[in-house]
Parts: C-alpha cells; sequence; structure tokens
C-alpha cells in the first residue's frame, strides 16, 4: 500500500492539519484522548469486529467470539471502510490498522507520520461515525491496583 | 501477506489490554533515547505534537513572533508484558522550555525515571522537581558514561537533595538488564507508594 499523500522527494504532500480541515480539536473531545488509549476497531452496524461494547469496562475476561470474526483475509472485508466516501485517506488508514489490532493513539501518530494533535482529530471523527472505539487508559492520579503492579515487575524481570 | 508488518496482531488478545506508561526524563544528551531502546521491543517511534500558541502559556517568543507553533518530538517505546498489559516508555523531551507538555504525558503515568549525567547534574533538576512537586513516584538513575568520573549513588543523592525514599541506581542506558532493572525499580517504588497510601486510608473505611 503506497502512501498517496507522501512524496520521497518532498515530504508530506499535505500540511498536517489540512486532513482535519483546519480543526486542532477533536469533535468529541472526551477528555482528550490519550496518548496511550487504545483505538479499537469497531464495524458500524454495531456488532463490533472486536468485542461487544458492553465489555468496556476491561473485566479482562476473554471473548472468545471476537478472535473469530477478526479480520485477516484483507482487502474485501475492509471494502466497507474504503468506499465510505465520507473518510479522507487517513481515516480509513487508521481504521485499516486498528482492526488488526488495537492501536495507541502515539503510535497511529508514529506509524502515520502525523502529529499527535492531527490524529487526535482523525480519531474523534471515527468515533463520532462508531468505525472505532478507545479504551479508557488507567485514569490520571488513580494508581493500577498492586496485583496489576506486581504483573508488571515480574514481567519486566523476565524480559 | 499484506499486513506482514503488524506481526503484533497474531498475539493480540481478543481481550483489551491495559496501557500503562513511564516517563524517561532527564538533560538533552543524557541517554533517554538509549534507555527506551535498550529494553523496548519494537525501535523507539517518535511522535511529533505540534503546539500552538495557546497552549504555550510561558514559551517567550519574543524575536520570533512569526512563529505560531512548535513541533516536539517524543520518542516512546513498547513492552507488550502479556496478552493484558502493555508499558509504554516515554522519553520526555529534552528541552526545559517544553515542560509543560509533560503535564499530558505525566497524566496517568505509573512512574519515572530521571537519567542523571554527573558531568551536568543540573540538567535533571527540572525533571526532578516536577515528578517531585506532582508525587509522581520516580527512581533517579545515574548513567555513566565512558571516561565520566564514578561518584558512589549516595553522593548523587545527596548532591540532588532527594528525598530517602527515592530510589537512585547507577547504570548503563545501553544495556538491556541494567535498563530494565531502572524500570523494575520505577514500578517497585510506585507499588510502596501505594501501599502506604492504602494504609493511611484503611482506618477511614472501618470506622
Amino acid at each position: 500500500m503506497t502512501d498517496p499523500w507522501f512524496d520521497d522527494a518532498a515530504g508530506p504532500v499535505v500540511r498536517p492539519y489540512a486532513m482535519t480541515r483546519g480543526r486542532t480539536r477533536s469533535s468529541s473531545d472526551e477528555a482528550r484522548l490519550d496518548l496511550i488509549a487504545l483505538v479499537i476497531a469497531q464495524s458500524p452496524d454495531g456488532e463490533g469486529d472486536a468485542k461487544p461494547q458492553e465489555d468496556a469496562a476491561g473485566s479482562g475476561q476473554g471473548d472468545g467470539g471476537g478472535a473469530a470474526v477478526r479480520p485477516d483475509g484483507g482487502s474485501h472485508r475492509d471494502a466497507d471502510v474504503i468506499a465510505d466516501s465520507t473518510l479522507a485517506p487517513e481515516h480509513v488508514d487508521i481504521v485499516l490498522r486498528c482492526r488488526h489490532a488495537p492501536q495507541s493513539v502515539a503510535e497511529l501518530a508514529a506509524e502515520l507520520d502525523l502529529p499527535v494533535g492531527v490524529v487526535r482529530v482523525l480519531v474523534g471523527d471515527l468515533i463520532d461515525s462508531e468505525w472505532v472505539r478507545v479504551s479508557r487508559p488507567v485514569p490520571p492520579a488513580e494508581l493500577p491496583d498492586e496485583s496489576i503492579l506486581r504483573e508488571v515487575i515480574d514481567g519486566l524481570r523476565a524480559l | 501477506m499484506a499486513f506482514g508488518r503488524f506481526k503484533r496482531g497474531a498475539a493480540a488478545s481478543p481481550a483489551e489490554p491495559v496501557t500503562l506508561k513511564i516517563l524517561v526524563a532527564g538533560g538533552f544528551g543524557v541517554g533517554k533515547t538509549t534507555l527506551v531502546g535498550s529494553v523496548s521491543e519494537i525501535k523507539p517511534l517518535r511522535t511529533e505534537e505540534t503546539l500552538t500558541e495557546a497552549s504555550r502559556p510561558v514559551d517567550d517568543t519574543a524575536g520570533v513572533e512569526a512563529k505560531s507553533t512548535t513541533t516536539v518530538a517524543m520518542d516512546f517505546g513498547r513492552i507488550t508484558i502479556n496478552d493484558s498489559l502493555v508499558l509504554y516508555l516515554f522519553g520526555t523531551p529534552g528541552q526545559d522550555r517544553f515542560w509543560f507538555l509533560w503535564d499530558e504525558l505525566a497524566q496517568g503515568a505509573l512512574g519515572a525515571v530521571v537519567l542523571v549525567d554527573t558531568r551536568r547534574l543540573e540538567d535533571s533538576f527540572a525533571g526532578i522537581d516536577y515528578f517531585e512537586r506532582r508525587r509522581i513516584p520516580f527512581t533517579v538513575a545515574v548513567n555513566h558514561f565512558d571516561g565520566a568520573d564514578v561518584y558512589p549513588a549516595e553522593t548523587v543523592r545527596e548532591a540532588l537533595d532527594l528525598d530517602p525514599e527515592v530510589p537512585i541506581m547507577v547504570g548503563d542506558a545501553r544495556n538491556r538488564e541494567s535498563a530494565r532493572d531502572i524500570l523494575v525499580s520505577v514500578v517497585e517504588h510506585a507499588m510502596r507508594r501505594a501501599t502506604s497510601a492504602a494504609q493511611q486510608h484503611e482506618p477511614a473505611p472501618a470506622r
């Protein structure tokens, strides 16, 4: 997949905020998307290709059904996003990446080579049109509980 | 395999992982990105944030009035602890004048590392001060550079006037084990902090 907005010699062809039509704020300004908020693809008809929305609280419970519908087949499964004429190429790119695996806002920005602010606006659009939803990272000023910290320590030690 | 690049998809669990972040602060060139790279499972990625005039309350633009935006780059890495837990490491922008960007970075951070070069101790003051004020648990890590004098950790602690609870380590940001130990120290510190906070709060619900 070649990136139509990037010219090898000249760099990005479009100034970043032209992609957002000049907007610097996301329309669904839900507490500003954190850099490590995970963007998760969902299908617009509400069937949720990742998992049911009710699960958003993050019980950690596996959702067996989600894996089965995960799109690995590629193109024809993705035709719906590509066909959505209200989406810019960058929107489509974000949805496709997130369909493959949930992506943090920071990762999307780095991989699309866009400023974080631009990605926030684009993700905000996609939340509005229900192509994606966003996981809540650990709320500010609230440390994760001890068992999670213990898990992190054990995980790091095993590196 | 059109999506061959996105290896992570194969391992991704259907359950939504919890994401956590640790910040790596310190002066310019002290080894923040090196530390991130030593433990990250991906080559450190770079994100850029464009700051507009409105978001820069203290920046002195005298002399550069025409400039209305500034681009700040942050390097970050990722450690997948397991299917349900992903840790991100963010190198804070090196220049002091971007301290306000940290506010956003620091929100919800598990803890921080302040990297110190003993030849330029003062470069670490801003970071130490910032995390102290916001009660974010941090470890001071002396990044030992070849050819620099070696000081005992306690000498550096005194020089920096650190609280006794703040862990201080001497390490090498290029070394994976060393970088890992520094991160473990941050999380252990965060855990001690959480435990002691829980103990202080305990009597309240009992009443």
